[in-house]
């Protein structure tokens, strides 16, 4: 039993981790904290590729004369290429927060779901003048 | 570790705080990734997570403020769904094949020939670099085409302002405003190109690739702009200059595979690039690194000025 502890052990970290990130997502109202909750999430994805590459005792895919085993290339580059991928779209998330900020005067999410409430009220009772 | 500094990002309130803590995170991440023996990914988290995201983060602090209220449902609600998906997940990893072992599912499938013929086919010792520049050079063009996507969705979204901001001359005749900063940085940023550059062109030997050494770059100006203010740095390099370069750098990746077509070989198929086959994927790897760091550089830029501009408008 101990030995399968340690066996599926990353993959428990990984699942804290993302678990982690999906609580920050669902239970805070600041979206730049629901933001950040998202790129929790995500390197715990990024952890998990990763640690699924490693081949015990074997070394990094960088190939050398007196090395055989070698861990696993193929998730790297998936993952090297999402970070940079992340933190473009990370950066497209927040320039659409500076937006919200501008438009509602808040980053609160339930301000703006009951501002758009109020909004729709009053057009309705304008609606129902005419 | 990694597990306690996340809990310690969620359970703060003052989002600058959040902000610092994160890019702890990232850098004890990218530590882990070392010891799990992907050092492509780790330089590229150690750049991108505490680097560039922590000051686009802190970009947007200035912008929208930097506290945050406490929610005002209870935390039961949505700890129950998180406890109730974990345990799910838990029960699925029980099938899950051992961490480690040579023999797992994922390493029978294409690795092991990435691993043994790469190193003749592709003549590079870096065989993440061969799987990412040439094996699957198709979707690394995808991820260059999003970067550029994000960039034009943040200048359509925030844009950036170009015009100087009306200043008192005496600033520039007397001494610098911040002396020892300015002066530290422009001993460093020289430094950060060269490496940059350095990581660039080795990538196909080391630890290294388009996508490292365009972040780095792009912190090299990113110093730059911090300690000199904006209007030193457009005039430093302006983004009018910065636009059509991050659609370069993408026209020269698809374009290398359209040179390839031309030449009788497949889309980004680079042996045909020259009478031996090796030589020439040696040359379109380059090429196309060349267009990866291009984009990835000018594209980081144009965030961090679209950021920084808006901030400085609002302040």
């Amino acid at each position: 039993m101990m030995l399968d502890f340690f066996d599926l052990y990353n993959y428990w970290v990984v699942i804290f981790l993302m678990m982690a990130g999906f609580y920050t997502l669902i239970a805070y109202d600041n979206l730049i904290k629901k933001i950040i909750g998202l790129n929790i999430f995500q390197s715990a994805v990024f952890m998990l590729y990763i640690s699924v590459g490693k081949v015990s005792g074997g070394s990094e895919p960088i190939a050398a004369d007196n090395i055989e085993l070698y861990s696993n290339p193929l998730p790297h580059v998936l993952i090297l290429t999402a970070i940079v991928v992340g933190v473009a779209t990370t950066a497209l998330g927040l320039a659409l927060t500076i937006r919200i900020k501008e438009a509602y005067g808040t980053i609160n999410e339930n301000d703006i779901v009951q501002m758009n409430r109020d909004a729709e009220a009053e057009k309705a009772q304008e609606w129902g003048r005419e | 570790m990694l597990a306690a500094t996340a809990i310690a990002v969620i359970r703060q309130h003052s989002l600058f705080a959040i902000v610092m803590l994160f890019g702890i995170y990232s850098l004890l991440s990218a530590s882990i990734f070392v010891v799990l023996d992907a050092v492509d990914v780790a330089f590229t988290e150690a750049a991108v997570g505490a680097g560039i995201s922590t000051m686009l983060m802190l970009g947007t602090l200035v912008i929208t403020g930097h506290h945050e209220r406490t929610p005002k449902h209870g935390p039961v609600l949505p700890l129950v769904v998180v406890m109730l998906t974990g345990a799910v997940l838990v029960w699925g990893t029980l099938d899950m094949p051992p961490f480690g072992a040579a023999d797992n599912p994922v390493h029978q499938h294409v690795a092991p020939r990435y691993i043994e013929d790469s190193p003749q086919e592709v003549g590079i010792p870096n065989m993440v670099t061969s799987v990412l520049a040439s094996y699957r050079a198709y979707d690394t063009m995808g991820e260059v085409i999003v970067v550029f996507a994000a960039l034009v969705g943040v200048l359509a979204l925030i844009g950036i302002r170009e015009q100087k901001s009306p200043r008192p001359v005496s600033t520039t005749d007397d001494k610098p405003p911040r002396p020892v900063l300015q002066v530290m940085a422009k001993l460093l940023i020289p430094y950060i190109m060269i490496f940059a550059l350095y990581v660039q062109f080795h990538g196909e030997y080391g630890p290294g690739g388009g996508f490292q050494a365009g972040v780095i770059f792009a912190s090299a100006i990113i110093l730059y702009v911090l300690t000199f203010g904006l209007d030193d740095a457009y005039a430093l390099v302006a983004p009018s200059v910065l636009r059509p370069l991050a659609a370069l750098g993408v026209l020269l990746y698809g374009g290398t595979g359209v040179v390839t077509m031309l030449m009788g070989g497949t889309f980004l198929n680079y042996s045909v690039l020259a009478d031996d086959p090796v030589q020439g994927q040696l040359y379109g790897i380059i090429a196309i690194e060349f267009g990866v760091g291009l984009t990835v550089a000018t594209v980081m830029m144009l965030i961090f000025y679209a950021f920084i501009s808006r901030g400085e408008k609002a302040a």
